[in-house]
Order: structure tokens, then C-alpha cells, then sequence
């Protein structure tokens, strides 16, 4: 119910669009640091821990295809959202707790004004358009890393790594992607606000609603990630 | 102006309010007094209906508080100011803004307008000067203040504080409570003002309703109040006003 009043409120005006923006200011370019370093690492031990695998079945010019399609269709949107969430879902949710627990959400509807439009809805259109954009950086930076660690240390030749990795990679990998970030996202706007909103009064409320808006939202990427996988590709 | 009828709340098991029933005319400021955990600042709550009482009724210039709903509440609620126990102002704006948001969502006047609404209102509360700050840089009795200028910002014919001088020093406590009392004057506001304020608040209100036990157990003039013989008014207003009175010694000999 709460999800559908905040997609029924974002689909109809006004919607904040000032907000919004800040919003996708706070969630999606201020990630971007802790992305890039993500993306980075994850592409570089990718490369590492695949290409001796890849050498024993002698296909280690396909290192470029392991490592793209890894990134794209997996570890670029699970663990992006996983990053979003423990550094901007928990701010949001705690933001939103003390709103609830300092009585300014009851002051925003004594003014006629709609919590939900005006708390909510921009948390969660922002984490709903960061979320792929932060992703396709993280699967970017990621390729970059694998290369830097596939060329640059293990000696593959560059261009076996992104000719292969334009033979095999397809269309549906990076649109499956695409979809799953934008799913992330919404879970992440749509849990972390939940239980901000929900929060118990006083700080032990507010510790509560920011934990469990953390671990639920991270569960459920990784649950909702295997049906989607398993529908996508 | 205001009529509540047999109210009932509860949660789980705990009754708070027992069948409360009380009236507030129009221009009247009433003082609502009781123990911690009495039900008054729900019962304020209720009048805006900002919750839902389990039984009884309540009417705000003649409307159906209960009955209303979407723009009808929306338009009630308009009337009505309500200052927080701890101000609910909105960290992530200026005084300034914060004063200027009910205007600038709720009306359609221009920017030039909002200025001289909100610079007026500031003034009123003696913060002309603070408009720049965000409410962590003010002291506990300007965020009072702005409170205030932020329930009145829309012109309400009726103000609710809930406890506006919890956390204040006496002194700025009392400064707030006069600053109140000339709002009320001034504009002809109906206000309920819920406080612990013994006996302080009895000079500024013409009547004032003891909540106890979930009941209304009196509401009247402070001077009759004060002098009732009922033991449950006495023993509030004279621990009180014992407390008080040390406290005042104790100030005296600084």
C-alpha cells in the first residue's frame, strides 16, 4: 500500500521536482566516489581470479567476455545496490526517521501538504534514476579494471580483450542490467523509506528503523535478484 | 469554535482518554493541565486528527473533525495553527524558509508578498534579524519563536501549543508564555495551551480544563480553578506551586 500511494504520487503532479534533483544529487553523484572504487576492484579481482582459470582450459583471451558479462549482468547492479544502500539508504532512512520522530512529517500534513509526495517520492524517483546510471559506471570503471589487471599485469593482448568482449557481449546483457538496477533502486527508495516513515519514536526508533531498512533492503536485492535473473536472461 | 464529545482513546490495552468531552469558544485561550502521560498533547493531536479518536466526536467552527477528510480536512486544517512541543521545524531550511514554506505551498502569492508576510511575522517574535539561521544554530526559546511565526504565518483563527515551553529556562519560559498571551490579544486567536507551567500560565489564559484520569475533571476561570476544592486540583496546583515557589527561593539567594 505504501509503495503504491508512492508510485501513484509520482506519477501524478506535482511532483517536487526540486527535491528530486537534490535527491539524485545526494544518492547517485554523491556514490559516485565509493562506485568507482567498487567498480575498480571488483573488475581487477575478477580479472585475477579468472584469467589462471581461463589459462588451464586454454581460453584466456576470453578473460574481456568473463569479465564484462560478469560485471553487467551480476556484480554491477548487486553490488552497486548493495553500496547505494549502505551509504545512502541508511541516510535516508534515519532522515526520515528523525522527520518522523520530531513530529515534522505531522507538521507537513497539518500544513495540507502530502508526506509521502513530498518525503518520499523524491527519495525514490532519485534512487530510481541513480541507480542505473551509478551501475553503468561501476560496470565501466569494472571492464577498466579488469583490463588494467588482464593487460597490464597478466600480459593478455588489449585488443583479444574488448574484440572478444564485443563478440560475446549482447544487447539483452546490458538491457537485463539496465532493468535490474532500476529494480534496485526502487526496492532500495521503497524499503529505506518505508521504515524511516514507520519509525519507532526516540533514538533507539530511529537505530531500529536505519538497521532494519540496511539489512532488509540488502536481503532483498540478493532474493530479488535471483527471480529476476532467472526471468531476464 | 471548538466541541469535543466523549472521546475515547486507546492503545492495546492502556485507555488514555476516558470519555472526554469539553467546549472552547471563539477568542477563548484555555490552558490544558495534567499529569505526564495524561493524554493531553494526544488529545490536541485528536482535535486535528492527526489521529482517530475509537469513540466520540469533535467540532472545529461547526465542521465534523472525524467526518472531514481529503480537501474538507485540508481546508480545516488550514485554520487551525499548531505549535510542537519541540518546534518540527524543518532542519534542511533557513528560519526564513521554513516561516515562508506554508506560504509558498499552500497560496499563490508572489515571492515580494512572502517577504513582507514573513519578515512581519518574524518581527512579531522578535527574530526579524535570525532569518539566515537553520534551526540547529537557535537556542531552545527561538525555535520556540519560529514556531510560532510558522503557525501564524497562514493567519489561523485557532492555535494549539503543545507544550512550548518544555525544555526552557524559567525566565525564557516566561518570555515565550507573555509572547503568546500578546499573539492571542493581538489577533483574536482561540488557542488551547497545553503546559506544566504552574501557575505561571493561569495569568494568561481566561479558563483552564484539567485532564485526569482520562476525563475532563474541571474547566474553569484560573481563580476559580485554584481555588476548588477538589482534592485532585489541589494537590496538582499547590505540588506545583510548592515547586515553584523553591525554585524561586532557590533564584533569589544567587
Amino acid at each position: 500500500m505504501f509503495l503504491g500511494q508512492t508510485l501513484l504520487h509520482s506519477l501524478t503532479p506535482p511532483v517536487k521536482g526540486e527535491r528530486v534533483l537534490r535527491q539524485i544529487w545526494f544518492i547517485g553523484w554523491k556514490s559516485m566516489l565509493v562506485i568507482a572504487l567498487t567498480g575498480t576492484f571488483t573488475g581487477m579481482v575478477v580479472a585475477l581470479q579468472g584469467f589462471p582459470t581461463l589459462r588451464r582450459v586454454g581460453s584466456e583471451a576470453l578473460l574481456g567476455p568473463m569479465v564484462s558479462l560478469s560485471l553487467i549482468r551480476e556484480l554491477g547492479p548487486v553490488l552497486t545496490a548493495l553500496m547505494v544502500t549502505g551509504r545512502a539508504g541508511s541516510a535516508i532512512a534515519a532522515e526520515i526517521g528523525i522527520m518522523r520522530t520530531s513530529e515534522q512529517i505531522d507538521a507537513l500534513e497539518l500544513m495540507g501538504l502530502n508526506p509521502l509526495r513530498y518525503v518520499v517520492v523524491p527519495n525514490v524517483l532519485a534512487s530510481l534514476l541513480a541507480l542505473p546510471v551509478l551501475t553503468a559506471v561501476f560496470d565501466v570503471i569494472g571492464i577498466l579494471g579488469g583490463y588494467v589487471v588482464g593487460v597490464g599485469l597478466l600480459g593478455l593482448n588489449g585488443g583479444t580483450y574488448f574484440g572478444e568482449m564485443s563478440n560475446y557481449l549482447e544487447m539483452k546483457d546490458i538491457l537485463g542490467g539496465i532493468y535490474k538496477a532500476l529494480t534496485f533502486g526502487l526496492l532500495i527508495g521503497w524499503v529505506c523509506c518505508y521504515k524511516g516513515y514507520h519509525s519507532r519514536f526516540g533514538a533507539e526508533g530511529v537505530s531500529a528503523a536505519t538497521t532494519q531498512a540496511v539489512v532488509n533492503a540488502s536481503a532483498l536485492i540478493l532474493v530479488w535478484d535471483y527471480f529476476v535473473t532467472s526471468v531476464v536472461f | 469554535m471548538i466541541r469535543a464529545d466523549n472521546l475515547w482513546k486507546s492503545f492495546g490495552h492502556q485507555e488514555v482518554l476516558r470519555g472526554v468531552s469539553f467546549e472552547v469558544q471563539p477568542g477563548e485561550f484555555v490552558a490544558l493541565i495534567g499529569g505526564s502521560g495524561s493524554g493531553k498533547s494526544l488529545l490536541l493531536k485528536l482535535l486535528v486528527s492527526l489521529l482517530k479518536p475509537d469513540n466520540g466526536r469533535i467540532w472545529i467552527s461547526g465542521k465534523d473533525v472525524a467526518a472531514s477528510s481529503g480537501k474538507e480536512l485540508e481546508s480545516l486544517r488550514s485554520r487551525i495553527g499548531f505549535v510542537f512541543q519541540g518546534g518540527a521545524l524543518f532542519d534542511s531550511m533557513t528560519v526564513y524558509d521554513n516561516v515562508a514554506f506554508p506560504l509558498r505551498e499552500k497560496t499563490s502569492l508572489g515571492e515580494k508578498d512572502i517577504r513582507r508576510k514573513v519578515t512581519g511575522e518574524l518581527e512579531l517574535v522578535g527574530l526579524r534579524d535570525a532569518g539566515h539561521k537553520f534551526p540547529a544554530q537557535l537556542s531552545g526559546g527561538m525555535i520556540k519563536r519560529v514556531a510560532l511565526a510558522r503557525a501564524l504565518v497562514r493567519d489561523p483563527e485557532i492555535v494549539l501549543f503543545d507544550e512550548p515551553t518544555t525544555g526552557l529556562d524559567p525566565v525564557v519560559s516566561r518570555a515565550v508564555l507573555d509572547l503568546f498571551s500578546a499573539v492571542h490579544q493581538r489577533r483574536r486567536l482561540t488557542g488551547i495551551l497545553v503546559s506544566h507551567e504552574i501557575p505561571p500560565i493561569f495569568e494568561i489564559v481566561q479558563k483552564v480544563a484539567m485532564l485526569h484520569e482520562g476525563r475532563i475533571v474541571a474547566v474553569e476561570p484560573p481563580g476559580q480553578f485554584c481555588a476548588s476544592p477538589d482534592p485532585v486540583i489541589q494537590q496538582f496546583v499547590n505540588g506545583k506551586a510548592s515547586a515553584q515557589s523553591r525554585l524561586n527561593g532557590g533564584a533569589s539567594l544567587t
